[in-house]
């Protein structure tokens, strides 16, 4: 156990003293003694930016299934680190800003944190893990972590709701991860991310390729919020609005941009990959913004946004799978360094923009639209960070957003000089749906602005008079909002220190030895097509926003039963539905239909197998001759069982059984084994004795003597039955491979036991232990009527 | 259902008598197992039948009183016997459920065979006849 095992587990470490504290130390708020852990962690982890700058990791491993290959290896490089930073750094500010957010005295904080502190280690796991079957144990706890979070608040339905979807989805993927790891095993032998890109060669050229890189990116894209599996993250915004800060958009939903990134080694080099995450992402990104316009609840907006903007990673990071493919790499791996930069860039923007919305929702009491307004002059200090978030995510100077934007427009536009896989052909839509995409971004961060800060102040709608929000809780966004300045004025102390390292452990095989990747990101970079996209998108979008009453309409021309939410809404409750009507069809509460099923099946699998094996076989060789005596009483017998079957009353029917079972005696006699004649004699008249007494006592009301339904199913399969077990017998008794153990008991019936009668000897001596266990289900039996009858209870539940 | 007086002299008269010999005759069974057709479940049969014949020429309550027995104990102390048996062997450093016989010189008797079987069988033997006894006691009760 490492220090960096006790790094990552310590959040749970935590979680378990949380609850004592939250119980006992009430005048404090819990979150304080939380927010110590992750501002540690984020030490702790700043302190390793020089290792992984000089291209240096860190491996530890602590042995967990050694036997399965199944370890603890905790690893951390420039990605990891990263992505560490980012979940310790946010965590910090998200845990400050909860402790002003959450009421003390209303909200139950104990569970809050916990979720929170197991969602951090977890996530920190995830992300700092090089074995996949302890990244997928990881991965399912940041799904279970974030479903507590989103059904934090469970008494209101519309939490249920959105855990419950967002847990189905993300499962789904994780499960189809797990899936597409253990291919990946079957093909390397080894669990370990390293040892996967070591082998990369093997797995390129294996049949399971395919599949698993396709079930690996459905568990990234669900976790992400890719098209189409974002619609939980809409739905997730009923979760606490630190929650959603912290998962749902710094962190979380970067789980899948982090997985990959980190098979980008292992699976890049196919065109598949290129084509399916750069078109998911850029289609995602089209998508969401598109739809974040018609959105009027201000969490809504940013949860499409943070859709959007995660499928605008996500097309960089499929896009910069391009420099893999050529000598001159530096080309096409802008994309790459886009995407980590634009990583860092997101979680600073729209963390800020949450805790913003946080405090409208607040201090207001509502988070829509239609209600907000004029709050520019009355809540001066969070409309200066929701202007600088906006701006940043618009992708406006002078905001780091500026930056990874004009990069991204760089990489789409680059792409387009790819000459593989069609790209040739295809790659224009790359920078048309990028640049649309990117119009409609700046419309909503339009509208997510000047419809709550400008315009009319409304109080006559608002819950709560509106005023400016606590220090404390003013704290985290400006914070974030800082980074996003410095970032764009000084976004070289990112470069070598973080982006670089990050970018090389995505790409490792493009870099010989020492060799690094030249990041440098200019603030300025000449009139190049990429400004003028810019300066188009901010004509359009200005344009747009102005004349939004006019061509709203748009979005009522799609019709709302085609939408996905409804699609999913529509597939559970079909789903439901389907299963019960299938159940219904087959479990019909009747036995004689479940018997008919038992029999069907033992028809097919008997006979089926004997005649596919060809099993059959009848041989009367060893047989002995058949006497007058066994032919009389098979007559008796057969002539007892057509009475029984055919009788008309139920009396004939007991009767025959009872001609059936002396017979049996009889057989007993002839076949020579007295002691089963005298046992036989006896059960036989008891049983019909106690049928008599069942006769007796049936109800008289709706007792009418007929004779049993003729129906042709059971008949077919009654004499189905009847022929399985005849010919089975027969091929029984033709194929004897072994000699009978009989003689042994024979021999030794009187030496070993001193006894004559072997049956008797062989029932209390030979095998007593059966005989043991018989009189024991006997005195269960004897116990069992007692009970039936004497201890029933009465219809009021009171004994009789 | 009208009770209807009836007189059974007949029946009961045969039953005083016949119930012995079924009982005899079910001893002889139990005795005769081991070395010729019987044993512990048959014999707990017969002994049965003869109890149940008391049964149907008198009443439950006349039966009870001669055999003031509840007969849940007496399957309970056969399966007692049967298993005790069993682990008896254990003293002797045997498996589970070994037996032994031995011959011996008994007065009146003379040599007899003596073995641990008819232990295990007795078990066997009171079980049968608890059980059968207890299910038709509680059946014919329930009216």
């Amino acid at each position: 156990m490492t220090s960096l095992h006790i790094a990552i587990l310590s959040p749970f470490a935590l979680a378990f003293l949380i609850p004592l504290l939250a119980k006992n130390v009430r005048k404090i708020h819990t979150g304080w003694f939380v927010l110590f852990l992750p501002v540690l962690l984020f030490i702790y982890f700043f302190r390793m930016i020089k290792m992984t700058a000089d291209g240096g990791t860190l491996k530890a491993v602590l042995e967990w299934i050694p036997s399965f290959g199944i370890n603890f290896t905790a690893y951390v490089d420039g990605l990891g680190l990263l992505f560490a930073l980012l979940i310790t750094g946010i965590g910090s500010l998200v845990v400050l800003y909860s402790i002003y957010y959450l009421s003390k005295e209303r909200e139950q904080l104990g569970p809050f944190y916990v979720y929170l502190l197991m969602f951090m280690g977890a996530m920190l796991g995830v992300v700092l893990v090089d074995n996949v079957i302890v990244l997928y144990l990881f991965w399912e706890l940041t799904s279970i972590s974030s479903f507590l979070l989103i059904g934090y608040w469970y008494k209101r339905e519309k939490s249920r709701y959105g855990a419950t979807k967002s847990m189905l989805i993300t499962i789904f993927g994780g499960l189809s991860m797990l899936g597409g790891f253990i291919l990946l095993y079957t093909i390397t032998g080894s669990f370990s991310i390293r040892e996967m890109i070591n082998q990369v060669d093997l797995i390129s050229g294996h049949g399971f390729f395919i599949p698993a890189l396709v079930l690996v990116l459905i568990g990234a894209f669900t976790k992400s919020a890719q098209f189409p599996f974002y619609i939980w993250l809409p739905d997730a915004m009923e979760a606490p609005t630190p929650v959603s800060a912290y998962l749902h958009s710094a962190t979380m939903v970067k789980a899948g941009i982090y997985i990959v990134a980190r098979f980008t080694p292992v699976f890049a080099f196919s065109g598949e990959w290129f084509w399916i995450v750069s078109l998911t992402g850029i289609v995602t990104l089209f998508w969401g913004s598109f739809n974040a316009v018609k959105q009027t609840d201000l969490k809504s907006i940013l949860a499409f946004s943070t859709v959007s903007q995660l499928g605008m990673i996500m097309s960089m990071l499929g896009v910069g799978a391009a420099a893999l493919h050529y000598q001159n790499f530096e080309y096409y791996m802008v994309a790459v360094i886009a995407a980590v930069f634009h990583l860092i860039n997101h979680a600073t923007f729209k963390g800020s923009l949450f805790m913003a919305v946080g405090i409208i929702d607040h201090e207001t009491g509502t988070r829509d639209i239609r209600k907000l307004g004029g709050l520019m002059t009355i809540m001066p200090i969070t409309f200066t960070i929701t202007l600088i978030g906006a701006f940043s995510m618009a992708g406006l100077p002078p905001f780091n957003g500026f930056l990874s934007k004009e990069m991204f427009f760089t990489s789409m536009l680059r792409i387009t000089n790819f000459n593989l896989y069609n790209v040739d052909t295809w790659g224009f839509l790359f920078p048309v749906l990028a640049w649309i995409g990117s119009v409609f971004t700046f419309i909503y961060c339009m509208v997510l602005l000047f419809k709550t800060f400008g315009g009319k102040y409304q109080p006559e709608k608002l819950e709560k008079q509106a005023h400016e929000a606590p220090l404390g809780m003013l704290i985290s966004p400006i914070v974030l909002v800082s980074l996003v300045v410095i970032f764009f004025f000084f976004p070289n102390i990112l470069s070598y220190s973080i982006i670089e390292p990050a970018a090389s452990s995505i790409m490792p095989t493009l870099l010989d030895g020492d060799e690094k990747f030249k990041v440098h990101i200019y603030m300025w970079h000449g009139f190049s097509p990429e400004l003028y996209m810019t300066i188009g998108v901010v004509a359009l979008g200005v344009l747009a926003y102005l004349t939004l009453s006019k061509w709203r309409k748009v979005y009522g021309l799609f019709p709302e039963k085609l939408t996905l939410n409804k699609l999913y809404d529509s597939s559970l409750s079909g789903l439901e539905k389907g299963s019960n009507k299938i159940t219904r069809t087959y479990m019909t509460g009747f036995l004689r239909d479940y018997l008919v099923y038992v029999f069907v099946f033992f028809i097919v699998i008997i006979g089926g197998s004997l005649a596919v094996t060809g099993g059959f076989s009848y041989d009367v060789k060893g047989n002995a001759s058949i006497g007058i005596y066994e032919l009389v009483l098979s007559a008796v017998m057969i002539a007892a069982t057509f009475t029984t079957v055919f009788a008309r009353s139920r009396l004939t029917a007991i009767i025959g059984l009872g001609v059936i079972g002396y017979t049996l005696a009889l057989f007993f006699v002839i076949f020579r084994a007295p002691d089963l004649a005298l046992t036989q004699l006896i059960i036989e008249t008891i049983s019909v004795a106690l049928f008599l007494l069942c006769f007796y006592h049936l109800p008289k009301l709706r007792f009418k003597p007929k004779s049993a339904k003729f129906r042709v199913t059971n008949a077919l399969v009654s004499v189905g039955v009847g022929t399985v077990v005849t010919l089975l017998a027969l091929s029984a008794n033709s194929q004897r491979s072994l000699e009978s153990i009989a003689s042994y008991f024979i021999e030794n019936s009187y030496k070993l036991a001193g006894g004559h009668n072997i049956v008797n000897v062989i029932l209390v001596d030979f095998r007593g232990f059966d005989t043991l266990f018989e009189i024991t289900v006997l005195v269960i039996a004897a116990l069992g009527i007692y009970g039936m009858i004497r201890l029933r209870l009465g219809k009021g539940g009171e004994e009789h | 259902m009208k009770k209807v007086q009836t007189n059974d002299v007949i029946l009961q008269t045969v039953t005083k008598i016949a119930s012995f010999i079924i009982l005899l005759f079910s001893f002889h069974l139990f005795f005769a197992g081991h070395n010729n057709p019987g044993g512990g479940f048959i014999g707990g049969l017969m002994t049965a039948s003869s109890l149940v014949l008391l049964l149907l020429a008198y009443d439950l309550k006349t039966v009870q009183n001669i055999l003031p027995v509840n007969f849940i104990y007496v399957a309970a102390i056969g399966l007692f016997i049967s298993v005790s048996t069993g682990i008896g062997s254990f003293l002797f450093g045997a498996q589970f459920l070994s037996h032994a016989f031995d011959y011996f010189n008994l007065p009146l008797l003379g040599k007899t065979e003596l073995a641990t079987a008819v232990l295990f069988d007795i078990g066997v033997y009171l079980v049968v006849v608890g059980v059968t006894m207890t299910i038709i006691q509680t059946i014919g009760e329930r009216e």
